[in-house]
């Protein structure tokens, strides 16, 4: 058992190179019986996938066993843990920083492809292939990536060091240990998608058929993405510890444009499936949904962020990762520019119509995504081109996001109301009508409930939200014809949709009150001293030491007061971690459904005064519900009985 | 030429312009919106008029940092090396400010030449250095160098081999 533990990491490592020469196979055996018409070649789609999965999984537990048994020898284990970090920490230090996260991001990608694999049952033998092939050149390129520049098993030997760095604290958080599995699921489950998409136009069968596979797979990663951003949002809020939730940082925007584009491809996968339109358009969605996933990747891997020059200094990575996304994105464009053209999309549609809506839509997403790509990528090429450095201000991604999302709401609402093919105007105008009228009261009143200022971009964003649920709860009255027992029989697609749609306006709601109508305040506080903000009172009671297991911090007693009666202690803290000697701000926050009181603690300043920020938060948890809501109705829709008909009725 | 296709390259033409007119109007709108990093020694050398946003950064001076006796403004100098420029906020500054590390500092420029911050930023890791302010270093550093070479030029080359490597 010693000796076992003591060549872990070369197990690991020998597991990572056999999933690697699995993956091989996964590539050509299918491939070649595709080429051939061979049945028995192509069937070995599955069993590579398996076994390739299997290897990668090892590798993975290995990993985690080298951190949860201290081997310090492991350059990556030595820089990401200490002996005395909570074991909990130790196996998500597995993906807290490069090597790990890379192998992560693999392993998942096996993941997927297994899930392909099991639950491919209703899909012709040869598409499996396909799909399975080209998946698995995806994990060839990533797994070579990841043991050629960026292995996580490689040895500090013969001088091992006896202590390891720890894991950066801000990453000593539940929030680390979900984020970004969840966030990576979300990337590469795309390549499903785009898998799907590729192997499609190889076989020249762009059909419905083709569209109802791809369907709940791409649902299903877009599931990941909503629920992995707003995880990762939600972390920095509470963790950084000056309640910011959303930054526009190049790392978020590398995971917000997959987002945008996949939810655009959704919407683009239901018309190919219903009316056989768009169908080339998926397509290209498809392809570059993925390629933005890899791009976010190259982004947060390659270093170029962190210094155009640095990346050139040591390219590497950066070089490998953009090789790989040059392969991805040029091969599959490739494919595209040859066989799209054969590709004809049957069937018309009027003007007026849901396609006709669908499509501005689908524009309206594409144009967000490539509005955070223009800001991400400007410092860089800027950078790059020797001009100096400079930032692109959140300010100019609010200017480009409010109005697009007003016109994607109106769009939405008056998508969702309208028929296929052929609509008019007055129709939609009549069924629409009262929800118009539901928003522009909910919007001018809201305010007065709530007792905030009156302002234009409060108002805009109420009214925004408010038509999205009226127009949408109109139409399930209409299609239900009033009666709640016939909610249920509309179809899980459909009340899936009204739920993520309906999560959309909750999140709506919530930033335009988070953004419009939070109050904040720094000051100096002493034991003893009361600030009020808003309608609350924070009274600084004591001040206290708190030992941790790998850290001690100073904290703060606070009672907030409303109306004379304390209605919540806040404990913040100040910690202080030994291992890597720094400091973090652990805030303190009181939930409601209605607003966040948030309280986190600056400097120590001199007679046991220190600096806080106090903060109030209306509608904090809104914005974050918001994509629980999204999450949920894509699950639902994941779930319509369309999707689990057996072989016969499936090619009937 | 054919109605219809009259119709539609009038159509098309609109499609353009509007595209076009978009674009034009979010590249304004983003040239509007971008704060250029500027080091102490441009500061220093008069290149920054006061007023604009930009950023600013370097290492915190040793023993720079002042604070105000009430509330929470704070005064510290910056510096890459080469000059220095003192920047004033009012409010709480980040877990890994402390002196001798690198931050990078948002505001503008007033006119008795303090840099007035409305944020300060210092990256969650103490050995990280914020991309700006290691290059504002390495560019002072060189600045400095070639300098030295020039009032060397006439004697022995004190400098590193040119050409030579390292």
């Amino acid at each position: 058992m010693e000796n076992l533990a003591l060549y872990l990491p070369e197990i690991g490592q020998f597991a990572l190179i056999l999933a690697l020469v699995m993956a091989v196979l996964q590539v050509v055996i299918p491939l070649l019986g595709v080429n051939r018409g061979q049945l028995w070649l192509m069937g070995y789609a599955r069993p590579f996938a398996v076994g390739q999965a299997l290897f990668l999984v090892i590798s993975l537990f290995v990993l985690a066993a080298c951190f949860v048994i201290d081997d310090f020898s492991v350059a990556y284990v030595a820089a990401n843990s200490n002996s005395l970090l909570p074991v909990q920490f130790k196996i998500s230090a597995v993906w807290g920083a490069h090597e790990g996260s890379l192998l992560l991001w693999v392993t998942m990608l096996g993941l997927w492809s297994v899930a392909v694999a099991l639950l491919s049952r209703s899909l012709p033998l040869d598409m499996v292939a396909r799909v399975l092939s080209i998946m698995g050149m995806i994990s060839v390129g990533f797994i070579l990536f990841t043991l050629e520049t960026s292995n996580p098993f490689a040895r500090h030997l013969p001088s091992a060091p006896m202590e390891g760095g720890d894991l950066n604290p801000l990453l000593q958080d539940f929030g680390l240990i979900v984020h970004p599995p969840t966030l990576y699921m979300g990337y590469v489950g795309l390549s499903v998608a785009f898998a799907f998409a590729l192997a499609a136009l190889m076989s020249g069968r762009l059909d419905a058929a083709w569209a109802r596979w791809s369907r709940p797979w791409t649902t299903a990663a877009w599931i990941f993405l909503t629920v992995g951003i707003a995880l990762g949002s939600w972390w920095a809020y509470y963790e950084l510890g000056w309640g910011g939730w959303w930054f526009w940082d190049p790392v978020e925007n590398a995971s917000l444009m997959p987002w945008l584009v996949a939810t655009a491809l959704l919407h683009s996968l239901a018309v190919t499936e219903k009316r056989g339109l768009f169908k080339s358009w998926t397509v290209l969605l498809a392809i570059f949904a993925f390629s933005l996933s890899l791009l976010g990747t190259f982004l947060v891997r390659s270093g170029v962020l962190t210094s155009v020059h640095a990346f050139a200094s040591d390219p590497e990575r950066g070089v490998f990762i953009l090789a790989l996304l040059g392969i991805c994105v040029g091969g599959s464009l490739l494919l595209y520019a040859l066989k799209a053209p054969t590709v004809a999309s049957v069937g018309r549609y009027e003007v007026v119509s849901r396609e006709t809506f669908l499509l501005l839509n689908n524009l309206v997403l594409v144009v967000m995504a490539l509005a955070v790509l223009t800001g991400t990528l400007y410092p860089l090429v800027y950078d790059f081109m020797g001009l100096g450095k400079l930032s692109v201000g959140a300010a100019w991604f609010n200017t480009m996001f409010v109005p697009l999302t007003v016109i994607l709401a109106v769009l939405m609402g008056l998508g969702a109301a309208s028929r296929w093919k052929k609509d008019t105007l007055p129709r939609l105008a009549g069924v629409t009508a009262v929800a118009a009228l539901v928003a522009i009261v909910f919007a001018v009143v809201t305010p007065f409930i709530v007792q905030g200022e009156w302002q234009g971009k409060v108002v805009l964003g109420l009214g925004t939200a408010g038509w999205l649920v009226a127009a949408t709860l109109a139409d399930i009255w209409k299609k239900s014809h009033g009666k709640l027992a016939k909610i249920p029989k509309l179809g899980m697609s459909y009340l899936g949709m009204v739920l993520a749609h309906i999560g959309v306006a909750i999140t709506i709601v919530g930033v335009t009150m988070v953004s419009n109508y939070s109050i904040e305040k720094s000051v100096r506080m002493s034991p003893g001293d009361v600030e009020t903000l808003g309608d609350y009172q924070f009274e600084f009671t004591q001040s206290g030491k708190i030992e941790g297991p790998n850290y001690t911090s100073q904290a703060v007693r606070f009672n907030v007061i409303q109306d004379g009666e304390v209605i919540e202690q806040l404990t913040p803290e100040k910690r202080h971690y030994s291992a890597r000697n720094s400091i973090m701000t652990e805030a303190a926050i009181d939930v409601t459904l209605f607003r966040d009181i948030y309280v986190s603690m600056g400097e120590p300043l001199e007679n046991g005064a220190w600096g806080m920020r106090l903060q109030v938060k209306p509608f904090m948890r809104w914005t974050w519900l918001g994509a629980i809501f999204m999450a949920l109705g894509g699950f639902l829709a994941m779930l319509d009985k369309r999707y689990r008909r057996r072989v016969g009725v499936a090619q009937a | 030429m054919h109605p219809q296709r009259k119709k539609r390259l009038r159509l098309i033409l609109f499609l353009v312009i509007a595209v076009g007119v978009a674009v034009g109007l979010a590249m304004y709108s983003l040239s509007q919106n971008i704060n250029l990093f500027q080091t102490p020694t441009q500061i220093a050398n008069g290149e920054v008029p006061p007023g604009r946003t930009i950023r600013a950064g370097g290492l915190v001076v040793e023993g720079s940092v002042v604070r105000d006796a009430e509330g929470l403004g704070v005064t510290f100098r910056v510096t890459d090396g080469q000059s220095e420029v003192p920047i004033h906020y009012e409010g709480i500054l980040p877990d890994l400010f402390r002196e001798g590390q690198g931050i990078v500092a948002l505001g503008q420029l007033d006119t008795s030449g303090t840099f007035e911050a409305s944020e300060v930023l210092a990256k969650h890791d103490e050995n990280y250095m914020p991309p700006e302010v290691q290059d504002a270093l390495e560019k002072a550093h060189l600045d400095g160098k070639a300098k030295m070479e020039d009032a060397n030029s006439s004697g022995t080359d004190t400098s590193y081999g040119k050409g030579a490597g390292y």
